[in-house]
């Protein structure tokens, strides 16, 4: 446990990844099984207990301190784990339980045992320890890594041991281990095969799109490609075995609980790619709809009838057990339609296909299309198979030119790791008719390190106030930002979000009373 | 016996010695000082006599300029007595920084010890708090809350050269305060046998000096502040906290940037600073080193003079002495996150 302590102290506080994947896989390196198993669980979030509640470690640490300086600790530290983590008192033990007795002895001890047991593992353990226990069965383990890290992590581990593994190799095989994935390491160290996932409804990593740019434009033979909407929502992947039903997001993560919807709409054997939307008398509503179903646990009765979900399906990568993915993009298409006549699944519909001979007929479409459900348009090579990754020139995604606005910078604050010296995210806003500036959104790219480092150096000139790491300035620097959509927000004060702003250009040369009024944005409405 | 109730008592200059007419680290310009060591919140500049350890007058000139830190300036070894009015005064280490101490004053057969800031942990870069029995026993109370325990000092040093180890081509940079820490986490550097030389940004040059002139070794030190960029790739570089996160440090190849502070004990300070690698290194005692002190010096009565006097008298009062406040102000260790 105590290097499971000290790595995720590491992993909180270090901003680098690079970094963060060092850390992780030294530590897969230097601990043995099942305990850097039950890790890796708990980095994946696979690991999540519920049985302890802030109640309890109030109980027991206040049954070894002073009420009193327990208060007035808890007011100083700001966070009840890590306080009473600190405040117990140092014992001569020095036997931490290991990250497997824990979970085994939570696995097989009932609730009211519970306090016993866990004065008992503070005792034997020092502050780190004691911190990472209480984050641990509180299920409150925040340290900065994405599932997706691990497993990028993992595949560095098996690189140093001589074996090629990728981090996809590992997504298309992890939905169908368990903790403390003994058989996975097994694989990874060399003296195993890969695990076989059977039945298990696993995710198979997505096929992703290049940016198309002007160059590749002039490039493109317009008869190699088929063209789709490129649609706001979020990519999912359906997948449906003998095995169970699951809903993956882009980024492996299991989603299905907050759709059960679309999850009882899956009445076939298969993996599907599609877009996650919400769709209201057949018309897509705006992202910030589809916003309220995210990062959800459930649906409530309510969310399922005013946010109801569809999904706009791309490609088929299974056809019950049959795997598609080798063959060209024409052939899927073909598979997929004559599998929806077939199956006819509920919510769901084909993304159609968009008819064009010529590079000018689609930049024509794609200029026309203003409705902000669609982001853009996708282009996919005909003969492409589905390559796991980001292949060069299979897909591109043409997004519609951003939206431009020119907005003043408020507020600044310092960014992370290699931008901790820099004001790096800036705040803006826009005039409203009584000429205040009211801040709609917050930019940190977009410009070069010059120009990072030339904004960083006016911050420092003219602020007027400071509140922590945030610097207020002068209403003094317009930025045009541009953005991919407006949508009405009732969190900010001017009552309007932007989707993906950043900024496009300084406008050193503007004065800041000539930049957009808030109307400006309402129109786009 | 006259209780030390009725000879020290708090003036807006700072705690002063009525029978011995001097004030003991005021916080304003004074004609007689008594000062327990060279921070620049305990040792200010324009006093007339200063009466200090040998250590503590020589950091003193180093820090604020010749003719500044006393128009006349006394030195006491410890353990010498001297009589100033009707007081007997001594020093007494307090282990604080190179050259701290306690001042212990005895007035009719009445004794009071003012600890200035000090610490219990070993620091092979001055000598060890001496205990000293007493009837009223003034303390700080930096860390006066009970979630501050220090761990071992050596251990925390030797998560930079385990970091080290981890990413060999990254640039360590510690924060540590100028005067007393930088010098502890360099000789605790080269106890775990980092022997390579240590850069030091410009502030911290005359301080180590001095030390080394005391006869503390310290090893090879280089100015970073020369130095090429490339050179500094895995090597350690010290400077004041305030410089690591800021421009200073982008001399620095992709660094890793560590803190070393008491303060770090707590997650959220680390986290808020933007630092990678806390160490838990503190000049001050900790929270048992508190408690403890006041039962080893057995004074039935403790006055706290700044940090965080509330609860250290809670505690106190529930162990059986009398505790107070004094509420000094002007004591805050040149910003708390060095302390």
């Amino acid at each position: 446990m105590i290097a499971f302590a000290t790595l995720i102290e590491r992993l909180t506080l270090t901003p680098g990844r690079l970094a963060k994947l060092a850390l992780m896989r030294q530590f897969f390196e230097t601990e043995s099984d099942p305990d850097r198993g039950w890790a890796l669980a708990a980095l994946t979030g696979e690991l999540k207990f519920t049985a302890a509640k802030a109640g309890l470690i109030r109980a027991v640490a206040e049954a070894r301190t002073d009420a009193t300086l327990f208060r007035w600790s808890y007011d100083f530290v700001g966070d009840l784990a890590e306080t009473a983590a600190l405040i117990w008192p140092e014992g001569a033990s020095a036997h931490p339980p290991s990250l497997t007795e824990i979970v085994e002895t939570l696995s097989k001890r009932g609730k009211s045992e519970l306090p016993a047991i866990l004065t008992g593992w503070l005792d034997a353990s020092n502050a780190d320890v004691r911190y990472a226990i209480l984050k641990l069965i509180t299920g409150a383990l925040r340290v900065g890594a994405s599932a997706r890290l691990a497993k990028t992590a993992l595949a560095d581990f098996a690189a140093a041991r001589g074996h090629a593994v990728a981090p996809d190799d590992i997504e298309e095989v992890w939905h169908g281990l368990a903790p403390p994935y003994t058989k996975l390491f097994e694989w990874l160290e060399g003296r195993a095969g890969p695990p076989d996932p059977e039945d298990a409804p696993v995710f198979r990593p997505p096929m992703l799109a290049h940016p198309l740019e002007a160059a590749d434009l002039a490039a493109l033979d317009p008869a190699a490609y088929a063209a789709e909407w490129k649609w706001d929502g979020i990519r999912v992947q359906l997948v449906a075995t003998r095995g169970g039903k699951r809903i993956y997001s882009r980024g492996a993560e299991d989603i299905s609980a907050a759709f059960p919807e679309i999850l009882d709409a899956m009445h076939f054997h298969g993996v599907l790619d599609g877009e996650l939307l919400v769709i209201r008398d057949k018309q897509v509503a705006p992202f910030a709809d589809l916003q309220q179903r995210l990062n959800r646990k459930s649906a409530s009765a309510a969310m399922l009838k005013n946010f109801p979900a569809a999904i706009h399906l791309y490609d088929l990568l299974f056809d019950e057990t049959q795997d598609l993915r080798a063959q060209n993009f024409a052939a899927r298409r073909a598979h997929l339609e004559t599998w929806f006549d077939r199956v006819r699944p509920q919510r769901m519909d084909l993304s159609p296909l968009i008819p064009f001979s010529s590079i000018d007929e689609l930049a024509g479409i794609r200029a026309g299309a203003r409705a902000a459900s669609i982001e853009g348009l996708m282009l996919k090579r005909l003969d492409s198979p589905y390559v796991p990754g980001r292949p060069k020139g299979l897909w591109w995604k043409w997004k519609r030119d951003p939206l431009t606005i020119d907005a003043v910078m408020m507020y600044a604050q310092r960014g992370h790791g290699k931008r901790s010296s820099f004001y790096s995210d800036y705040t803006f806003g826009l005039w409203r008719d009584d000429g205040e500036l009211v801040p709609v959104g917050k930019a940190y790219s977009g410009f070069t390190d010059d120009e990072l480092e030339k904004m960083d150096r006016w911050i420092r000139n003219h602020t007027v106030a400071r509140f922590g790491p945030v610097r207020e300035v002068e209403r003094g620097l317009v930025l045009e930002i541009a953005f991919d959509a407006v949508q009405r927000s009732s969190r900010h004060k001017s009552g309007v979000a932007l989707r993906f702003p950043r900024v496009s250009r300084l406008r050193w040369d503007k004065p800041a009373d000539e930049a957009d009024p808030l109307t400006a944005l309402e129109n786009l409405l | 016996m006259p209780h030390p109730d009725s000879w020290l008592c708090i003036r807006p200059e700072g705690l002063y010695c009525q029978p011995g007419d001097f004030y003991i680290d005021p916080v304003r310009a004074v004609p007689r000082a008594v000062i327990t060591h060279a921070h620049s919140d305990h040792a200010r500049p324009g006093h007339d006599a200063v009466l200090a350890t040998r250590e503590t007058l020589a950091l003193m000139d180093v820090r604020m300029g010749p003719g500044q830190a006393g128009a006349r300036q006394q030195a006491l070894a410890p353990g010498e007595t001297l009589r100033v009015g009707d007081v007997d005064v001594r020093l007494a280490p307090a282990g604080h920084v190179l050259g701290s101490a306690q001042v212990v004053m005895e007035f009719e057969a009445s004794r009071a010890v003012v600890s200035g800031d000090y610490k219990r942990a070993a620091d092979p870069t001055c000598a060890p708090f001496e205990p000293v029995a007493c009837d009223v026993f003034v303390t700080e109370a930096t860390f006066g809350l009970p979630v501050f325990t220090h761990p071992p000092a050596s251990g925390e040093a030797a998560k930079i050269l385990a970091s080290l180890a981890l990413f060999p081509e990254r640039t360590h940079v510690v924060g540590a305060y100028s005067l007393g820490k930088s010098q502890r986490v360099i000789a605790l550097l080269r106890g775990l046998g980092w022997d390579k030389p240590i850069y030091l940004h410009g502030a911290l040059m005359p301080m180590c000096e001095v030390y080394q002139s005391m006869g503390v070794e310290l090893g090879d030190l280089r100015p970073a502040t020369v130095a090429k960029k490339a050179e500094l790739a895995g090597q350690i570089v010290l400077a004041p906290p305030s410089a690591i996160a800021d421009r200073w440090a982008r001399r620095l190849t992709d660094p890793v940037t560590a803190l070393a502070s008491g303060w770090m004990r707590v997650r959220q300070r680390a986290r808020a600073g933007g630092i990678e690698l806390p160490l838990v290194i503190s000049d001050h005692a900790d929270w048992p080193e508190l408690l403890r002190t006041c039962d080893d010096v057995g004074a039935p009565e403790v006055w706290v003079t700044h940090g965080n006097e509330e609860a250290l008298i809670h505690a106190l009062t529930q162990r059986g002495y009398r505790g107070r406040a004094l509420r000094l102000i002007g004591y805050d260790d040149a910003g708390e996150v060095a302390a």
